[in-house]
């Protein structure tokens, strides 16, 4: 997977994800075109679009759309359960997830992607134990504030 | 603001949070972020410490405004401060900031470098954890400097802890595929391998990443993962749903690592071992099997999980193209996917039907599904799949049913999206030519391209339409009865201007006969459309003005009144007026057998690839048409022109025509057979280029490479030869000197004026071979008829090179310019000496050689006979010596040799492993110097 793209419907970008080294002006020109190309699709459209010479995968969930881009050899099919096993993982996490909990905590969705995904490759796909890895941080963290306090 | 559950929340954070979301424009949003960019400055550069959870608010704020598309310039310093603080809350926030705002500083990087250092050294995992994902998501080069060598270490070592283990795997292949050279496997890839059997299925899933992609670099060094891929995959496919808890996923047993192993297995031939093949064949029934099965759930997931193991699958029987069984069952069940309700399953159940398409075992049951195709391009709403359904179209359509999906193809273009017409209009041009049993069909189908889609129809298009009209005189009444009428269509494409100019000027006088179309009839036609047209096609017009004199004297007056008018004849574009002028001046000084030699009917042309096959290849990049196409218009191309069968030189010959255009090239003939004045060559170039896209002076670099790869094994032989011109080579050489001969043979009996050869070396080459002096004295400006003329070039190597030198030809035939390019067979392995050793000094220099990067392999089919004294031969036309009894395999050939330059010697390896069962090759070379090893791996594997 060469990034992974979350923005509303609205066409606010929410979380930005990238295993390919970019600049930073040509991240910006790809989200913009991306989003623009993905919110004019219509609801029954297919989920998989050829664009430049990548395979975009995208699927959307109430306001948010998750998008991937793959290589020529990747498989679209997984990449859209990968996608739904990251909204799971949130879901499981925040308890019903919705937008704002990605919006408010923003570094949490990035933990959590990273534990699912490293490199643009499924790490772990078992949920309870990416869950078991991000609970035991939080562990810490509530230690830890418990120490400040 | 939702309720934070869980870990501890930064209450500045989100104040800020929803400071940014309350803002009512965007104005107000950059005044608040500045607000907040001024206070975490301060903070940062005031004089109390902050304590580190300040630190960590500040900092992660500064992250939330980079995210929402602002520029940061400070704040990494603290940034890595945090790395090195002992509360892991503040550690991650660090990491994370780092992760998203890498920062070239060096500074900075040593500072980073050594935090993780310190983490990766903690032994506590979840700080080990966090390490790796830094690495892993910035992956840069001075990481891999820093790390490439430790985390080899951690992957294979028996007490780390699982979760380090899968984050290891997955850093290390970020950092291969960023630094492959940093990243060196040797002594741990056995190790690596094996984590494929290890007892965690999170283990495996992370690691078969990394080997697959190793694999595909270095497949000889990682094949015993092929046996040990074979079995998990047969674990996984015959477990019960429940078997591997949750890594079941919607009743499907481990759908991500079975995708991951059916990719691996793709990076490699099919097993040898018949045991192996035996059970992953078995594997691919069961998944197919599976397939018919009742669905277990009614989710989406479920499907989807299910259906990406078995297009992995069908891609895996694609790959082998050997298993005819297996072909046509993955074929069955594309076809019931072909009408599945879901339009992702329609959708790449025509993709992957592409590629079925291509292989001789699936290509008639593909061809079975047509009608659902057909009805997919006509009914599905989603352009995407439309376009699917067309390649699927454009890859199954044969002899048998090309007029079907013409026509379907061309009442489609009706209604197609703007974005895909210009490449339909391609197909449908390359499968009408290619298919034409009738030409009066393949004339009607580009007619009505140009009608229906005349936009997108592109010079090549046109050209080619003309070319084979004026091949074929069986269809020449024909194609001028058609235009005649395609043109009294009261709006026609300019593009139907141009065809029909042309043709009715060549061949207006096979419909004169009838009144309804007589001369004048003809002429008032196509001059109704003239004031409408462009500069170019208004110059053909006049073009085949002139023409029609010559055929229809009884229109010279009217025509010469034309010419005459002002707005021809004082016309302020140049062009216009010359022609206008001259053709004026012709017609009434020339005596009738004078104009009707200067304006004779075309000559056929040179048989040629199609240009508009190249075109949409270069549309399509490298690869995207299939295999079976090219083999199918080197079988067939040919036929259009007359059939006969091109032999190995045709394709380079007509290629090197691209840049010559003999006269027959000025399609109109005017240009340069006629006596008067030549017209400037730029200014309405119209039909000149019509052999390509280059202009006729541009150095086409490749034109010859079928020529140049023939001189790789042999210095002696024709190396150019079209209608007008020979060129023979002899050469020699020796250490790092050579001499070639050039002979140039004038094939015609007509002398060639201002005959001049250049020799230039391209780009980097320059510095490389310095002497490439022509030692002789310029050639002869003048070669006689029937004469060869010869020259001598003397080459000095001064170090590895991969272009080679240009020969630049120019000389005037009648009148005309030719210019051609050819590249010169100067080969680094020309300078080879030949180098004789036992069996284990070369293996002991091939294990000296043991650097991936000095390494170059590649596996390809055999494309000559594998006959063993042909290949000696060849091997020994390389210039290498050729060792006997060093592989114990002796079906294998090894070769070793000394590339001699000025400055250097540069050490050669070579093992070419022949499989006569599959065609195949294997061919391994190891030098000195890695651009050695590449260049000879490219040039070799076009040898065999």
């Amino acid at each position: 997977m060469q990034f992974m793209l979350l923005f509303s419907r609205q066409g606010k970008l929410r979380l930005q994800k990238w295993y390919v080294p970019l600049s930073d002006k040509e991240k910006k020109k790809i989200t913009r075109e991306l989003v623009q190309t993905v919110l004019a699709r219509k609801p029954k459209m297919c989920s998989f679009l050829e664009w430049r010479d990548l395979k975009i995968v995208y699927k959307r969930y109430a306001s948010l759309y998750f998008c991937c881009a793959i290589e020529d050899q990747d498989n679209e099919l997984i990449t859209l359960e990968i996608i739904h096993r990251y909204v799971e993982l949130l879901d499981k996490y925040f308890g019903s997830v919705c937008e704002l909990d990605i919006i408010f905590n923003f570094e949490k969705a990035y933990f959590i992607l990273d534990e699912f995904l490293l490199g643009g490759e499924a790490q772990e796909t078992s949920k309870k134990n990416v869950l078991k890895a991000i609970e035991q941080a939080d562990l810490l963290q509530e230690l830890n504030a418990f120490n400040v306090n | 603001m939702p309720a934070v559950s869980k870990g501890d929340g930064m209450r500045g954070l989100a104040v800020f949070i929803s400071d940014i979301r309350n803002c009512k424009s965007k104005e107000a949003e950059i005044k608040r972020i500045n607000k907040e960019l001024a206070n975490i400055r301060s903070k940062f550069k005031g004089d109390k410490a902050l304590d580190g959870y300040s630190k960590k608010k500040y900092v992660c704020k500064l992250l939330f405004i980079f995210l929402l598309g602002h520029d940061i310039d400070f704040g990494h310093m603290e940034a890595v401060n945090l790395l090195s603080s002992n509360k892991y809350t503040e550690k991650q926030i660090g990491y994370l900031f780092i992760s998203v705002l890498v920062n070239s500083n060096s500074e900075l990087i040593r500072l980073i470098n050594n935090a993780i250092k310190n983490d990766l050294s903690s032994r506590n995992p979840t700080f080990m954890c966090l390490a790796l994902h830094c690495i892993a998501n910035v992956g840069s080069r001075e990481m891999a400097e820093a790390f490439a060598s430790e985390i080899p270490r951690i992957l294979v070592a028996g007490d780390t802890m699982d979760s380090v283990k899968q984050s290891a795997a997955l850093c290390l292949l970020r950092l291969y595929k960023t630094s492959p050279d940093l990243v060196l496997m040797g002594e741990w890839t056995s190790r690596v391998v094996h984590l494929l059997n290890d007892q965690h299925m999170g283990v495996v899933t992370a690691a078969i990443s990394l080997i697959t992609c190793l694999s595909q670099k270095n497949p000889d060094e990682f094949k015993t993962c092929v046996s040990l891929a074979v079995s998990r995959l047969s674990r996984i496919v015959s477990s019960a749903s429940t078997d591997l808890q949750d890594y079941t996923y919607y009743f499907v047993p481990a759908p991500w690592l079975s995708c991951k192993l059916l990719r691996l297995l793709q990076c490699y031939p099919p097993p040898e071992d018949g045991a192996v093949k035996g059970r992953l064949v078995e594997c691919l029934e069961t998944i197919l099997n599976k397939a018919q099965e009742p669905p277990k759930s009614k989710k989406v997931q479920h499907s989807n999980a299910k259906n990406a193991i078995l297009f992995e699958a069908i891609s895996l029987i694609i790959h082998y193209d050997s298993e005819p069984n297996l072909l046509v069952r993955a074929c069955n069940q594309l076809g019931q996917f072909l009408q599945h309700r879901e339009t992702n399953l329609r959708y790449l159940a025509l993709e992957s039907m592409c590629t079925l398409a291509s292989s001789e075992f699936s290509h008639e049951a593909v061809k079975t599904h047509i009608e659902t195709v057909i009805n997919a391009l006509k009914t599905e709403r989603d352009v995407s799949v439309r376009q699917r359904a067309a390649d699927l179209l454009y890859a199954m359509c044969d002899r048998s049913n090309a007029k079907q999906i013409v026509a379907e193809m061309l009442s489609y273009l009706e209604t197609a999206d703007y974005s895909i017409r210009e490449e339909m209009v391609l197909k449908v041009a390359i499968l009408a030519e290619k298919y034409a049993v009738d030409y009066s069909w393949y004339v009607d189908t580009i007619l009505n391209l140009i009608r229906i889609a005349g936009d997108y129809v592109s010079e090549e298009v046109w050209y080619r339409v003309i070319q084979i009209v004026i091949n074929r005189d069986d269809v020449q009444g024909y194609a001028a009865k058609t235009v005649f009428e395609a043109l009294q269509a009261p709006a026609c494409h300019e593009n139907m201007v141009k065809v029909g100019g042309y043709i009715l000027g060549e061949f207006g006088n096979l419909i004169a006969g009838d009144p309804r179309s007589s001369p004048l009839v003809q002429f008032n036609l196509l001059h109704s459309k003239f004031h409408l047209c462009s500069v170019p096609t208004r110059a053909l017009l006049l073009s085949a003005y002139i023409k029609f004199i010559n055929l229809f004297p009884e229109t010279k007056a009217t025509i010469q009144e034309v010419l005459r008018c002002d707005s021809q004849i004082r016309n302020s574009d140049v062009e216009l007026q010359q022609r206008a002028v001259e053709y004026l001046k012709l017609s009434s000084i020339a005596s009738t057998d004078v104009l009707a030699t200067v304006l004779e009917e075309m000559p056929p042309f040179p048989e040629r690839e199609s240009s508009i096959l190249a075109k949409l290849k270069k549309k399509k990049g490298p690869g995207a048409v299939s295999v079976t196409e090219l083999e199918d218009s080197k079988r067939e191309g040919g036929e259009l022109n007359g059939g006969g069968d091109r032999g190995p030189d045709t394709a380079a010959m007509a290629a090197s025509n691209a840049s010559t255009p003999s006269p027959s090239a000025d399609l109109l003939g005017i240009r340069s057979a006629a006596p008067v004045g030549a017209a400037p060559a730029s200014a309405g170039s119209l039909l000149v280029d019509v052999f390509s896209e280059a202009g006729p002076i541009a150095p086409s670099a490749a034109v010859n490479d079928d020529g140049f790869l023939r001189f790789v094994c042999k210095n002696n032989g024709v190396l150019f030869e079209n209608q007008l011109l020979q060129i023979g080579i002899k050469s020699e050489y020796r250490q790092n000197l050579g001499r070639m001969y050039l002979f140039y043979g004038n094939k015609t009996s007509v002398q060639f004026a201002s005959f001049t050869t250049t020799v230039s070396c391209p780009g980097e080459l320059q510095s490389h071979i310095l002497s490439m002096h022509l030692c002789t004295k310029p050639v002869e400006p003048l070669v006689e008829g029937g004469a060869q003329i010869q020259q001598v070039l003397n080459i000095e190597c001064l170090t590895d090179f991969s272009d080679a030198p240009l020969l630049n030809i120019k000389f005037r035939y009648g009148g005309a310019l030719q210019n051609l390019t050819l590249k010169l067979p100067v080969t680094i392995n020309k300078f080879f000496q030949p180098t004789e050793m036992t069996s284990s000094d070369f293996f002991q220099r091939w294990k000296q050689l043991s650097q991936p990067q000095q390494e170059a392999q590649k596996i390809f089919k055999a494309n000559h006979s594998m006959d063993t004294e042909v290949l000696k031969a060849k091997l020994l036309g390389l210039g290498t010596a050729l060792l006997d009894n060093v592989d114990p395999n002796p079906e294998n050939y090894v070769c070793a040799g000394v590339i001699q330059t000025k400055g250097q010697q540069v050490g050669c390896l070579l093992r070419l492993e022949p499989n006569a069962q599959a065609q195949m090759y294997r061919l391994t070379l190891r030098c000195s110097k890695d651009s050695v090893s590449r260049r000879l791996c490219e040039l070799l594997a076009e040898q065999f």
